[in-house]
């Protein structure tokens, strides 16, 4: 059935001998070939390779290095080693967008569950119009972040909100829901999540679609039910596709940037009078307040630094973890 | 360190350059020989409000009419982005050849030498200082050295509804009124039921706190620039003014309503009866047909004393520029009673040059615009220091605290002054 692996290293030895070339010489001709073949590898992946240490390698090299500087509006550095750092730590700014920035991840992670309940009811056959819904629910995830936060701005809106309105038509009084610190990262998750929905539900089809038929006919035959092929099958199979979900929605959700600047009006002239713009704060605003507007690169430098560290390390955790809950089939 | 040696080669040139640039020196006097009309070239002009772009076109126009061989390129970007992206081009040595300054961010770009100094005396003087207010003109001068051409101004008015005060039966507002007027009158324009409000009183700095911080005898920051005065009883003062009437007195809607819509909108559809409004939107009131017959403008009440935040634009020529003494006959050309006259008639902005605003005033003969030209005569300079924009940003945060109540007026001012302090000690500290 198979080739016998043993005997194929021989192969070629004495293929020479019949071609009359001896050992040696073929080797040669092999290493050519091989570092040719070498070669010609790295030329291909070079031009992307070239890009990603001009565009993503050397700036986080030279971020890192002006964390550790006190940079001037217009260029020229000057080392000033951890201080930076020393003050990021004591910077209760700092912490509060941390923290906002936590409870936002952790509130669109909720919506993980919900892309899985949409993905498994899509994935249903014999349903109708299945195309429909999935242009539907993936039309935000298409739709450019300025022009939802602009509309949920209005949707928001404690005067004239279409939100308020509709709760008062059910006896509740609405609050203003963007400038409100109690309610402003709720508002935001809510948008967060209604964007990532659709995303996370697309990869999650197509992780469902590829599940074989057979276990569930084995399944069947074992007489599980619906809900114990959901937990026994589905899930366990599904796992590596929900581990890649939560993995990208925790890196997107650390880095939210326009969204919530939008949102929170920091694109207006009457941004920081939002008087729940330090709940809403993430720690990239925070990095471009400080970098662009404050005019402390240095220490913008450092926020960023930080955030990267903090990125990396929940990901090792995660893949940490994955062994305990991921399967791969 | 390739890169830090090449910005440190250009920081040194423009420094270098600067001195150089200004022919101060007795020894390298300007070329008298080439003329004016004799000079060709392309010169750039960056501005941020649409609404100018039509006024400064204008004037590059004409510009180009008195000087054959010069083009001049009006470049807009809008104002958020702005300073980044002028910032990110000074650095890089391509910002526009001439381009808008504003108060808040003067001493950032005067400080690190991108601006090439202008001449204020002789015959080759870029601006005449007498020509000026006083006020504007020492906004863009720094460590004694002029750097920009006060290009219009603004000052802060009342603003108000007609219609309301008709039927809530209130006389309009005039010169005479005071803090308590504008309070119990604001009073008794609100109307819950109707969802309008007395007065607009929003967290906004220049609009409405550094105007009645003056007026109630207080200060923001100290004239050596080395103290905030936020923790000052009367400017505390002039805070509460704006708190009060939203919170003691019910007049005005809530910070966090305002946030959600502008107050000026607000006064645009008729749900404030009055708001404090600078100069600018005058021209924006103006141009709605309904607006126009139902508001009016008048001077803003009176605390202790009578006072109005004078801010306005400047010109500046870029250090770097190619063609230095192009950049400066335009920049002296929009300083001057042409171009100034030209703006004024376009409405948007008050020329700076004095004698040139009326055709601003009476273009809107419908409003009582001499309130906000007579403003002039009780201005109080813009608060500045070298990183404005870092303490202002600490200012807005910890105010807004205070305006939604979060936070006692008391503990956010204390709070703001020690980073304002921090903040300022540390621009002192770089400068060195």
């Amino acid at each position: 059935m198979s080739l016998d692996v043993r005997t194929k290293p021989a192969e070629p030895a004495q293929r020479a001998r019949q071609d009359g070339l001896d050992q040696r010489e073929l080797r040669r001709r092999e290493r050519r070939f091989q570092h040719r073949d070498k070669w010609w590898g790295y030329v291909l992946i070079a031009p992307a390779g070239l890009g990603l240490a001009v565009f993503y390698l050397w700036p986080v090299v030279q971020t890192l290095y002006y964390s550790f500087t006190e940079w001037g509006a217009f260029g020229g550095t000057s080392w000033i080693g951890l201080s930076n750092y020393r003050t990021l730590v004591g910077d209760p700014e700092f912490w509060q967008s941390l923290g906002n920035t936590g409870i936002y991840t952790g509130l669109v992670l909720l919506g993980i569950p919900i892309s899985m309940a949409l993905a498994v009811l899509l994935n249903i056959k014999g349903l109708r119009g299945t195309g429909f819904y999935r242009t539907f629910y993936f039309l935000p995830v298409v739709t450019m972040p300025a022009a939802v936060a602009v509309v949920w701005r209005w949707l928001y809106n404690g005067d004239v909100g279409i939100l308020n309105h509709a709760l008062s038509t059910i006896g509740i009084d609405g609050t203003y829901w963007v400038s409100d610190p109690h309610t402003i990262r709720f508002a935001v998750a809510v948008v967060g999540v209604w964007m990532t929905v659709g995303y996370n539900m697309i990869l999650l089809l197509a992780g469902l679609q590829s599940i074989p038929g057979d276990y569930y006919e084995a399944a069947a035959l074992d007489g599980a039910g619906r809900v114990r092929q959901f937990f026994s099958v589905t899930l366990p199979l599904l796992s590596p596709t929900l581990f890649f979900t939560t993995v990208l929605s925790v890196i997107q959700s650390l880095q939210v940037f326009d969204l919530v600047y939008l949102i929170i009006g920091a694109n207006t002239t009457n941004a920081l009078q939002n008087p729940a713009f330090g709940e809403g704060q993430t720690v990239v605003m925070l990095f471009f307040q400080k970098a662009f507007f404050d005019n402390q690169r240095g220490y913008g430098a450092a926020i960023v630094c930080v955030l990267f560290v903090l990125i990396m390390a929940l990901t090792a955790v995660q893949f940490r973890l994955q062994k305990r809950w991921v399967h791969y089939a | 360190m390739r890169r830090r040696s090449l910005l440190t080669a250009a920081a040194a040139t423009t420094l270098a350059a600067a001195p150089l640039a200004t022919g101060c020196g007795p020894s390298s006097p300007p070329p008298a020989s080439s003329g004016g009309s004799s000079r060709r070239g392309h010169l750039t002009y960056g501005v941020w409000d649409v609404y100018q772009v039509p006024a400064m076109n204008r004037a590059a126009r004409e510009f180009e009419r008195t000087r054959p061989g010069v083009t001049i390129d009006v470049q807009l970007t809008p104002n958020g982005t702005y300073w980044t992206k002028l910032r990110t081009a000074c650095t890089g040595g391509a910002a526009p050849d001439v381009f808008w300054m504003n108060g808040g961010n003067f001493g950032l770009y005067a400080d690190a030498g991108q601006l090439l100094p202008l001449e204020t005396e002789g015959s080759d003087a870029v601006l005449r200082p007498a020509d000026f207010p006083a006020d504007l003109v020492s906004l863009y001068r720094w460590k004694g050295t002029q750097y920009g051409v006060p290009k219009d101004f603004d000052t802060v008015a009342l603003w108000y509804n007609k219609e309301i005060f008709d039927r809530a039966k209130v006389d309009y507002p005039d010169s005479s009124w005071s803090w308590q007027d504008l309070i119990s009158n604001a009073q008794r324009l609100t109307d819950r039921k109707r969802g309008i409000y007395g007065v607009g009183a929003p967290a906004r700095n220049q609009e409405n706190y550094y105007n009645s911080i003056p007026q109630a005898g207080g200060w923001v920051i100290s004239e050596d620039k080395k103290h905030s005065g936020f923790s000052d009883e009367h400017t505390r003062e002039g805070l509460r003014l704006w708190i009060d009437l939203i919170h003691r007195y019910r007049a005005s809607p809530s910070l966090q309503q305002m946030t959600d819509t502008d107050p000026t909108q607000m006064f645009q559809s008729g749900t404030l009866a009055m708001t404090y409004e600078a100069s600018y939107n005058a021209a924006t009131f103006y141009r709605d047909r309904e607006l126009r017959a139902k508001v009016d403008v008048a001077p803003m009440p009176k605390g202790r004393h009578r006072a109005s935040i004078l801010h306005g634009l400047a010109n500046v020529v870029y250090a770097r520029t190619p063609h230095p003494e192009l950049a400066r006959e335009f920049v002296q050309f929009l300083g001057g009673e042409q171009a100034s006259l030209l703006q004024g008639k376009y409405g948007t902005a008050i020329p700076a040059r004095d004698g040139t605003a009326k055709p601003w005033a009476a273009g809107m003969p419908e409003f009582d615009l001499q309130v906000h030209l007579d403003a002039l005569d009780y201005s109080v300079p813009y608060p500045s220091s070298t990183n404005t924009a870092a303490w202002q940003h600490k200012e807005q945060m910890w105010l807004a605290k205070a305006w939604s109540g979060d936070e006692s007026l008391t503990g956010a001012t204390d709070s703001l002054t020690d980073a304002m302090n921090q903040l300022l000690a540390q621009e002192r500290k770089g400068r060195s």
